[in-house]
């Protein structure tokens, strides 16, 4: 069993926003290298694919990702999590990709090598959450797809998720292969790395695909939307901070402003 | 002019929430293009969603009524809307970005060749030029994207558009479409299904919330806030921090990836207030943090601020408020 997980490079979600900025030239958030990291639901996704191949004999896990030099932070992370192989597509055109093409890109190379039984992919990447590439690489591929899946289990030609549905969850049983869009559940958590797998992670092989090796539609690279202007939101509320240090003293005070708002 | 097309679902009784702000939203966006509004409903009772579609705005209301449609399939339901927006020759499918919508629109857009924009919470129509505007980087930025194609599918953020009543003097033709969705297109099976136990008011419904995160330092103080929430008649929410430390179930999670508040009153004890979490309280009325650092950034977004120890504050503060609401 083939299961491939797709992880992305993103801008660490958790910048607080006093030092965001956005750079209005490139319309790109100005940022340093050191403020690139995993997608976290594609992390979940990565720990899920690892415990599934643990648990599968004969079961092999890639991990797939489509970046520039730089986003191979996110497959040697894999490698440390002890994926059995990386792979990166890259070509100097994708700078501006959206979400669709992302996708296409990524169905193809899955196809180029060897198909997979499994696709995993985080459900919406913490940057600009389109939420798009898991549902479009299935129907790229001709997959079912099942999104905000929390756990899988494998069964012989199929397999079981556990997914979130509106007022609580169900267990959907999907022929394979199959692609499934991964949220956090405590069955994910991400492991921490051991020391000797992060060592010999650096070692390892990342295998470069470009697109001369790849059978692509030149109409489906190209982005379905652009991007004309992003800005910086300004939510700052003036905020009454009572005065104060004594807790009894600021609940009194509180107590008086919240009964004045007439809303009990 | 727009050709627009709204999903227009169907959970329990009526129309889903997700699906009345998508036909909010298509209503808007066609009178500020001179376009018209059509909507589509899926299902045995489709005729029902029809009429309460055209209330909300739609002109001319699609159905199919098999009752193969009558619970949710993704196949079934990619294919039949796929069918529908190819026949109504609509060049924007409008649907709601909620867990089914998730499901639909990269599908859909793929299928037919579309553009596909999703979390889209307002649009601009300038100079005959069409753009859409979204939330970015964890609700840090906003992004306004044109698209590149002929057609498009576009998912609405959900609890972002102000809900208004329906009109139900509005008139309309309701038409069933030819279209037959057949058993072989379903591939998943329906194993189980297991209903959360439901908290005692819906956190999307309260008016009152009182939020804990990692501040609050354990299950116990939670037991604090609940007492405070059952005095004021609201409910107990968290941040994922709180979550995810398994003090409270994730259900009671408030952000980007929990719950989308609209409470009257949204009490923050103990929660820094990251980006991720404000974007489920964008449209709290009165924002209440009770925090000790003068710094976090929730007291950015908070009308009221008080800068302490909880422990020290939240019980005084229930005591006080129990003298004279009880
Ligand atoms: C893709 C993605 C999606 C996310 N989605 C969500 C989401 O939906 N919801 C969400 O909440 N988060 C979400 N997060 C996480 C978010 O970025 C923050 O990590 C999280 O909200 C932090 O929770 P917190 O404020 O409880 O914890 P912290 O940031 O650790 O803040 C704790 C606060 O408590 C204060 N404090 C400590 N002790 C006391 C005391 N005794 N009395 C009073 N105050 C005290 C501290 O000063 C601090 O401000 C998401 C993150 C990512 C990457
Ligand atoms: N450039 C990429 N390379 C590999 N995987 C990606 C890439 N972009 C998105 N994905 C996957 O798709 C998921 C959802 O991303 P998105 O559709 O951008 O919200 C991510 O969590 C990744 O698993």
């Amino acid at each position: 069993m083939h299961i491939v997980v797709c992880l992305k490079q993103v801008i660490d979600p958790e910048i607080t926003p006093k030092y965001f900025k956005i750079d209005p030239e490139t319309n790109r958030p100005e940022i340093s290298d050191t403020d690139l990291v995993l997608d976290s639901f594609a992390e979940n996704a990565l720990e899920l694919a690892i415990q599934l191949r643990d648990k599968t004999p004969g079961a092999t896990v890639t991990a797939l990702c489509l970046g520039d030099e730089e986003s191979e932070d996110v497959l040697r992370r894999a490698l440390a999590f002890t994926a059995n192989a990386a792979v990166r597509v890259w070509d100097e055109d994708w700078g501006n990709l959206d979400g669709q093409a992302v996708g296409h890109i990524l169905a193809q190379t899955i196809a180029s090598i060897g198909g997979a039984q499994i696709v995993l992919t985080g459900y919406q990447a913490s940057d600009i959450e389109e939420g798009l590439v898991g549902p479009v690489m299935a129907e790229e591929l001709g997959f079912p797809c099942m999104t905000h899946v929390s756990d899988l289990d494998v069964e012989e030609k199929s397999v079981k998720a556990t997914i979130e549905v509106e007022g609580g969850y169900a267990v959907v049983s999907v022929p394979s292969p199959a692609v499934f869009t991964i949220i956090s559940s405590e069955t994910n958590v991400p492991r921490l790395p051991k020391v000797k797998d992060i060592r010999l992670a650096r070692s390892k092989p990342i295998v470069l695909l470009e697109s001369e090796d790849l059978t692509l539609d030149h109409e489906r690279c190209q982005a379905g939307v652009k991007l004309e202007r992003a800005y910086v939101m300004n939510r700052e509320v003036a905020c009454e901070i009572l005065p104060g240090n004594d807790g009894n003293d600021l609940a009194g005070k509180l107590a008086d402003r919240l009964l004045e708002l007439k809303i009990f | 002019m727009s050709r627009i097309l709204v999903f227009a679902n169907q959970q329990g009784d009526g129309l889903s929430s997700g699906a009345k702000e998508a036909l909010l939203f298509g209503s808007r966006l066609a009178s500020s293009t001179g376009g018209e509004v059509r909507s589509v409903t899926l299902g045995p009772f489709a005729e029902v969603g029809a009429r309460e579609a055209i209330a909300y705005g739609a002109s001319i209301a699609y159905t199919i009524s098999n009752p193969l449609l009558a619970d949710y399939d993704v196949e079934l339901f990619v294919n039949s809307i796929h069918s529908v927006f190819q026949q109504s020759g609509a060049d924007i499918l409008i649907l709601s970005f909620d867990k089914m919508g998730k499901d639909l629109a990269g599908r859909l857009a793929t299928r037919t060749g579309a553009s596909a924009i999703t979390e889209v919470i307002d649009f601009n129509f300038n100079d005959d030029k069409l753009s859409w505007i979204r939330p970015i980087y964890g609700d840090k930025a906003f992004g306004e994207y044109s698209t590149t194609r002929q057609k498009v599918v576009v998912g609405i953020r959900q609890r972002s558009q102000n809900e208004e009543g329906p009109d139900a003097t509005r008139k309309g033709e309701i038409i069933e479409v030819d279209y037959t969705p057949t058993k072989d297109m379903i591939v998943t099976k329906l194993v189980v299904k297991i209903q959360a136990a439901l908290a005692d008011i819906r956190l999307e419904d309260a008016r009152i919330i009182v939020s804990g995160g990692r501040g609050i330092e354990g299950p116990e103080g939670f037991n604090e806030l609940q007492v405070l929430a059952n005095l004021l008649g609201g409910t107990v929410g968290a941040s994922r921090a709180a979550c995810d430390a398994g003090w409270v179930p994730s259900n009671l999670q408030v952000g980007q990836t929990g719950a989308v508040v609209a409470p009257d009153l949204y009490i923050a004890v103990g929660i820094s207030g990251a980006s991720q979490h404000l974007a489920g309280i964008t449209n709290a009325k009165t924002v209440v943090a009770i925090n000790t650092d003068p710094e976090a950034p929730i007291f950015k977004r908070a009308n009221i601020g008080v800068v302490a120890d909880y422990i020290k504050v939240i019980q005084p503060l229930t005591e006080k408020l129990k003298k004279v609401l009880v």
